[in-house]
């Protein structure tokens, strides 16, 4: 619809939507978290939610102690290849629309702790992640940008047609393999059908 | 009491036991005991109980891989009659061994730390080492985690797993050996 149209309306007291405005509206203000927190980058995250930056007023409050209640998951911090086994089964168990915030360097890539021996090269290697956030820990303004960020991208979202969210596509998959602890390392050591692998992109 | 008398007290209560003093060239000048893996459990009661030494601070690892040490020796040798100083480079090769340290302080007599070591036959197949848990409970995880990143097997230990990498694991990363995984870093891997 127009929008000088709705706003002419709405001076007569009409108001005016699409399903998919009211929708898309909904959902993008009430993203709960999942109570979920790996290393310092979790303590930027929990002080984002108290009272001086107050994530609340995006409609976050709500950190939910159990995956099947929550729609956002925020990797906050250093994933060992220990953990990612769990990171992943996490993910697979929170339902869909589903949501990733890679937070800090160490979740988009490995950060200063890159050549450690158990150090995952960040978390977009076995689940997609919707917003990356570098900084080494990024501040709560940083976080509050990134959840901005993806209430953008939750609103600009068609629900019809060929641009329609993956959880609306019956083909794509909702659960992505766990990665096995192998003798040397996790196998597979990415998943292919998440990460773009750079040697692939670079040699077309 | 120094090290050095610490040594002779060892030497004089188990017969046999070696505590060669390790110096320390640095400007710490920390300086250490390598004591022989044989009298390890026998020379740490002794150390806790007759020298006071009662807390074990830290445990950790070291890797030497084998190596090359070039010494430089002056000889006098007869050149055409006349006596001439002539340098002589020796290459000795020293075969690798891993080492564990222990830092132990004493709380009653406020003293320490005193650096102990041991060391094992060589890297691959002798690597057992007393475990000194029954000594300093407080060596326990730390024992573990020697063996875990550096492959130590300490005999005696009460709970030997690994601590931090995953049962199934085989590398020992913190050797300095230890290859990552070729498919771990494929933005380095990359060629021009």
């Amino acid at each position: 619809m127009d929008q000088d149209l709705k706003t002419e309306l709405s001076k007569h007291g009409i108001f005016a939507t699409t399903f998919e405005e009211l929708y898309n509206w909904g959902r993008k203000n009430s993203v709960w978290p999942l109570t979920f927190g790996l290393a310092c980058c979790a303590i930027e995250m929990i002080a984002t939610t108290m009272a001086r930056y107050d994530l609340a007023r995006f409609g976050a409050e709500v950190f939910r102690p159990s995956p099947r209640q929550a729609d956002l998951m925020i990797v906050s911090g250093t994933v060992t290849k220990k953990m990612a086994p769990q990171v992943v089964r996490l993910y697979n168990q929170m339902p869909e629309p589903k949501y990733v915030i890679a937070m800090g360097a160490c979740a988009i890539s490995g950060g200063p702790f890159r050549d450690g021996y158990n150090v995952l090269k960040g978390i977009d290697r076995f689940i997609p992640v919707d917003v990356h956030i570098p900084g080494c820990p990024p501040r709560p303004e940083a976080l509050i940008h990134a959840f901005m960020t993806l209430q953008d991208q939750i609103s600009a979202q068609h629900l019809t047609g060929e641009a329609r969210p993956r959880h609306l596509k019956q083909e794509l998959p909702s659960e992505f393999p766990v990665p096995e602890f192998g003798e040397h390392g996790l196998e597979p050591s990415q998943n292919d059908d998440v990460f773009r692998n750079p040697l692939k992109v670079l040699q077309g | 009491m120094t090290l050095e008398e610490i040594s002779s007290r060892l030497q004089a209560s188990l017969p046999g036991c070696q505590a060669e003093m390790v110096v320390n060239g640095s400007p710490s000048g920390q300086n250490s005991l390598l004591i022989d893996r044989g009298h390890g459990l026998a020379a740490a009661r002794v150390l806790r109980d007759e020298v006071g030494l009662d807390y074990c601070s830290n445990v950790t690892g070291v890797d030497w891989p084998e190596r090359e040490k070039t010494d430089k020796i002056k000889t006098k040798q007869l050149v055409d009659g006349v006596e001439k100083e002539i340098e002589q480079t020796v290459k000795t090769t020293i075969p690798g061994y891993l080492e564990v340290v222990y830092h132990l302080f004493s709380i009653s007599d406020n003293a320490g730390p005193v650096v102990i070591r041991m060391r094992t036959v060589n890297r691959t197949d002798d690597v057992a080492l007393p475990s000194l848990t029954p000594v300093w409970r407080s060596a326990e995880f730390q024992e573990r985690e020697v063996f875990d990143l550096y492959g130590i097997v300490f005999d005696g230990h009460p709970d030997l797993r690994r601590i931090l990498m995953w049962e199934g694991f085989i590398d020992h990363p913190m050797r300095k050996d230890y290859v990552p995984p070729p498919d771990d870093d494929l933005e380095i891997a990359r060629e021009p």
